[in-house]
């Protein structure tokens, strides 16, 4: 083939490839925008302001609610202006993560009040995950991911952030905090820690930790700055509200289905599988001191489930079309 | 022998030398599309992941051991392949196609997480496969004397490629209204686009020697004997050993220097903005003053990098860092293939290339498993210190073998 020939073949092809992947594009936009024209969601979903209290969650699904703040009140749902990655509230405060897109992708914690208003930002190093407010809103804990250079150089890591509402004090990485395992330091360059919950008493929390490949239940205290292994291979930790059972993911050993959820009993040491079966890998919360709810990813959307906390009963269908539940408790 | 083979062949000027130096520019050009490629699907398989699919990306990090060896063993057995028939463009093709290949792989994985690590390994193993017939005929298509200048303007071209991938996803993410599908089909066309440009505007080069010695594994292994080529091997693998990694240095910086977190997206930016601007003059100083001084040089520039590291306070040696970071990278990735390049025999190229980069990343490998254990022993001060510490005895140990001008061209 002459230069010319080569030249313009390639050019032909260029104009081809620029076509197909410019009408995937478009086709791939207009999906979205027929899922709106066709009202995905609850059909009886009211757009409005939302105000902290009752059942909370995250919007899912291919409609235009999808990453919506929204709340449901006898089987009718409000969805708010406001849109989050990851959400989570407790008393008057909730956070909000969020993912701002750009040729470098910013993210953020939001802070919320009870009208949904920002209170506060803090700048997060990566993709959000986890989210969860203690219980009378004082603090809050999430947990990202951080990529390496490339993913074709390096595996991804965790990092997990705290932030004390009332000093407006960030703690950027719980690695700043000290970990001890039988009285002795852990100090492994590879920890990773993720999936924060509180207690009650607004210092004690809940978390893992990862370390050579196995994954700790640690137990913290944020004043102290210190933190302590309980026991190996749970994730994710949930605490109930009367702060005696944990709630958790553990590894069954299954590729198809890596997690199922456990409950621990903090003073006996007992655990037992919860009757969800199926796979589920999320962080678990409290819907009422005998129940604990989760997300499903069900194809392109997410419904959230719920099933007693004490390995009886079965799993029932809480929310269709949401993810990252919270029970917040009603203005007071 | 075969140097002054090498050194015969080294005055092609006129047509056939402007004909070959415009395979570097085809080759620099495939090499840039496939950074888009690939850059545009790193930017968004993080965000694809968690809120696409809802997984726990951890599970890919398991995999990362096993996906280094495999791709050592593979870049090795590609280098053998592409000599013994002859066919660099072809095995280079096959490891761009793989990479092509595996854009649209991501969408037909679904959701399932482990056909998703399957297919980053068959990138990742693409990528392997096509270095070292990629370096062996950029090596091939000039003259001895420009090889530092046509490695400097290929990686020049790659680095630009990786410095637009990130862009060019979000502007796809925006048009089509946050679908990561249309990411991966409009990275699959452009990866397509650069095998394109390598089937039609790279050339098999030839050569100038027109005898064909058998190309055998026996041979591949002489080519570990005493001579410059091992020299120069044995001179490079040890600095390799003594380079922290660039998701370590992230971390140190990110540490060190306490700055806010969302400044961290742009450390490898500014890697990258000085790896790009110095690749080129830094090849064409190698040619002047010796590939070998470049590339001491070079680690040098790291081993000062280090000692900010220690020392440095505030933002300007943080900057410093990144900067420096970048030229070192610019003064010894593409410089080492222009220096090994011209020691081998033609119809070893590949092969030879081939070897030093492996050993290069095994080596690289193992520093990065070490400084872990260095850091949780001795906390990230120490591990700094002691890494700067190898990295200064190994570039003392490796100055002589690396100046010296017997047998180099």
């Amino acid at each position: 083939m002459s230069l010319r020939t080569r030249s313009l073949v390639l050019a032909l092809a260029a104009l081809l490839l620029a076509g197909a992947a410019g009408g995937y594009t478009l086709w791939a936009a207009g999906r979205r925008d027929a899922a709106t024209a066709a009202g995905a969601g609850p059909p009886d979903a009211v757009r409005g302001p939302v105000r902290l209290g009752g059942l909370m969650f995250l919007a899912a699904g291919a409609g235009p609610d999808n990453g919506h703040v929204a709340g449901e009140a006898g089987g009718s749902r409000t969805v708010a202006p406001q849109t989050c990655a990851r959400f989570y509230a407790a008393a008057g405060t909730a956070v909000c993560l969020r993912a701002e897109r750009g040729a470098v992708t910013r993210y953020h914690a939001r802070i919320l009040d009870r009208g949904l208003r920002e209170t506060r930002s803090v700048e997060l190093p990566g993709v959000p995950s986890r989210a969860r407010v203690s219980a009378a809103g004082h603090l809050v804990a999430w947990t990202v991911f951080v990529s390496g250079d490339s993913y074709l150089t390096s595996g991804m890591s965790t990092r997990t952030g705290l932030l004390d509402t009332r000093t407006g004090e960030v703690v950027q990485s719980l690695e700043r905090f000290a970990l001890f395992r039988e009285g002795r330091r852990v100090e492994e360059a590879d920890l990773n820690y993720w999936g924060v919950t509180f207690a009650r008493d607004e210092d004690t929390f809940y978390a893992s930790a990862s370390t050579g490949g196995v994954v700790h239940l640690v137990r913290g205290s944020v004043s102290a700055g210190r933190m302590e292994v309980l026991r190996e291979n749970a994730e994710c930790p949930s605490l109930s509200p009367d702060g005696t059972r944990v709630v958790y993911k553990k590894r069954t050993g299954d590729a198809a289905g890596p997690w199922r959820l456990h409950v621990l009993e903090l003073g006996t040491g007992g655990e037992r599988p919860l009757a969800e079966t199926g796979n589920v890998d999320d962080q678990a919360a409290w819907l009422d001191s005998g129940t604990v709810m989760y997300a499903k990813v069900r194809g392109d959307s997410s419904d959230v489930w719920a099933v007693p906390a004490d390995g009886t009963g079965r799993p029932r269908l809480l929310l269709r079309d949401a993810y990252s539940p919270a029970a917040v408790e009603d203005d007071g | 022998m075969y140097l002054s083979e090498s050194r015969v062949a080294g005055t092609p000027s006129g047509g056939a030398g402007r004909h070959l130096a415009g395979n570097v520019l085809a080759l620099g050009t495939v090499s840039l599309l496939t950074d888009v490629s690939s850059e545009m699907v790193a930017a968004v398989l993080p965000l694809y992941l968690v809120f696409g699919l809802g997984v726990s990306t951890l599970q890919f990090g398991l995999l990362d051991g096993v996906y280094t060896g495999a791709t050592a063993v593979l870049r090795l057995a590609g280098g053998h392949v592409a000599d013994r028939f002859r066919r660099r463009k072809l095995v280079a093709g096959a490891g761009y196609g793989m990479s092509a290949a595996s854009k649209l792989g991501l969408l037909a994985a679904g959701g399932s997480v482990p056909l998703i690590g399957l297919v980053i390994g068959v990138d990742r193993a693409g990528k392997g496969l096509r270095t070292a017939p990629r370096d062996a005929m950029i090596s091939l298509s000039v003259s001895p004397e420009s090889q530092g200048r046509a490695f400097g303007l290929h990686r020049a071209l790659d680095t630009t490629g990786a410095l637009l991938g990130p862009v060019a996803a979000f502007g796809v993410l925006w048009l089509a209204a946050d679908a990561y599908d249309a990411v991966f089909v409009a990275a699959f066309c452009v990866a397509v686009l650069g095998v394109l440009v390598l089937a039609l505007f790279v050339g098999e080069p030839r050569g100038v020697t027109s005898e064909r010695p058998k190309v055998t594994l026996r041979a591949a292994t002489a080519l570990l004997g005493p001579g410059p080529f091992r020299r120069v091997l044995l001179a490079v693998v040890p600095l390799s050993l003594a380079t922290i990694s660039d998701g370590f240095l992230y971390l140190l910086l990110q540490r060190r220097f306490d700055i806010a977190v969302g400044w961290l997206p742009l450390f490898p930016v500014g890697v990258s903005l000085a790896y790009l601007a110095a690749a080129v003059p830094l090849g064409r100083l190698a040619d002047r003053v010796g590939r070998g001084t470049v590339v001491a040089g070079g680690y040098l520039t790291m081993l000062a990098c280090y000692a900010l590291l220690l020392i440095g306070d505030g933002l300007a040696p943080l900057v410093a860092v990144l900067l420096l970071r970048g030229l070192s990278y610019a003064a010894t990735d593409g410089v080492v293939s222009a220096l090994a390049g011209p020691l081998l025999p033609e119809h070893q190229r590949a092969t030879g290339l081939a070897v030093i980069q492996t050993g290069q990343a095994l080596a690289a490998m193992a520093a990065s498993w070490l400084f872990g254990l260095l850091w949780s022993a001795w906390g990230p001060q120490a591990s700094v210190a002691v890494m700067a510490g190898g990295l200064a005895v190994a570039v003392a140990v490796a100055l002589p073998p690396l100046r010296s001008r017997a047998g180099v061209p």
